[in-house]
């Protein structure tokens, strides 16, 4: 995880775009359903939000999101991370994904999400993440995952 | 005892389905295909899978506690997710098991699938801690 990560606004030092892939995918499905939105990139790695709703709750007594939507964000992100560290996309499928949950999330709170892809092999991405509020060093949830790839890299 | 879905189950569209004929067990949910549930084109997103799982694990939880006076609210450490096959345009269903429920963290496992039961499409594993009702 890049302790203090450098702001990017454009894809310096690789040809894959995230940012506009995710305006692209992140307008239909349940990306939409979930409203996320595009923060910044870096080379291998991705920020994405999940601004809070009412409708996101999974524990109503205590008001906290549900774990399923910063899973599905940690999802996005990590595989955004993932074809920025190759700077090209490739199709893949998640293989697993885990979630440790350090903190509860403050109720009413954005949720800033983000994934980083620290090794690439010929088969399998593996990825890792964070989920946090304000401060990247007071995370709220700790992700690893790996994904298979599908196919062959997009060219061009 | 059916526990209510929280606002998050409602948005993917998950729903209590009715047992077959005769069947004991934990409760089944089930979600339907929707543009709400959706990844790449044709497929379920992972993340919906994941909020599925996860409802099934909790609602199996609930049930198992039920009657457990001395258990109050469960909270979630951690969620194991594996993916097994792409989940496709068709409903999907869900089931939790609750391997132990002890004093302080239950270990409870779900799994998902499509057409056929014995072909899943995702499992998940989760421990929850058991926070004790503070008597009043």
């Amino acid at each position: 995880m890049p302790k203090d990560p450098q702001i990017e606004t454009k894809p310096a030092t690789t040809g894959f775009d995230a940012e506009r892939f995710f305006r692209r995918m992140g307008s239909i499905g349940h990306g939409q359903a979930l409203a996320m939105e595009w923060r910044r990139q870096g080379a291998d790695w991705v920020e994405l939000a999940l601004p809070w709703r009412a409708d996101l709750v999974g524990d109503e007594e205590a008001g906290l999101m549900a774990s399923g939507p910063i899973f599905a964000m940690m999802d996005n992100a990590t595989s955004l991370a993932t074809w920025r560290r190759m700077g090209a996309f490739r199709p893949s499928a998640t293989l697993d994904f885990r979630i440790d949950y350090i903190r509860p999330a403050k109720s009413g709170r954005a949720v800033i999400g983000r994934g980083e892809c620290y090794q690439v092999t010929r088969s399998i991405a593996f990825v890792r993440g964070i989920a946090y509020e304000e401060k990247s060093d007071d995370p709220i949830a700790h992700v690893a995952g790996t994904f298979i790839f599908t196919g062959p890299v997009w060219r061009g | 005892m059916q526990p209510t879905l929280p606002p998050y189950a409602r948005l993917l569209g998950i729903d209590f389905a009715s047992h077959d004929d005769g069947e004991q067990g934990p409760p089944l949910l089930v979600m339907p295909f929707s543009g709400n549930v959706l990844g790449r084109p044709g497929f379920l997103h992972g993340g919906a899978i994941a909020g599925l799982l996860e409802m099934a694990a909790i609602v199996a939880l609930l049930e198992a506690a039920t009657g457990n006076p001395s258990i109050g609210r469960v909270k979630p450490i951690n969620m194991t997710t594996d993916f097994m096959r792409g989940g496709r345009d068709t409903p999907t269903f869900a089931r939790g098991i609750v391997g132990r429920l002890g004093n302080r963290v239950a270990n409870v496992d779900a799994i998902a699938w499509q057409d056929d039961r014995d072909r899943p499409i995702a499992r998940a594993h989760m421990n929850f801690l058991l926070v004790p009702n503070t008597p009043a």
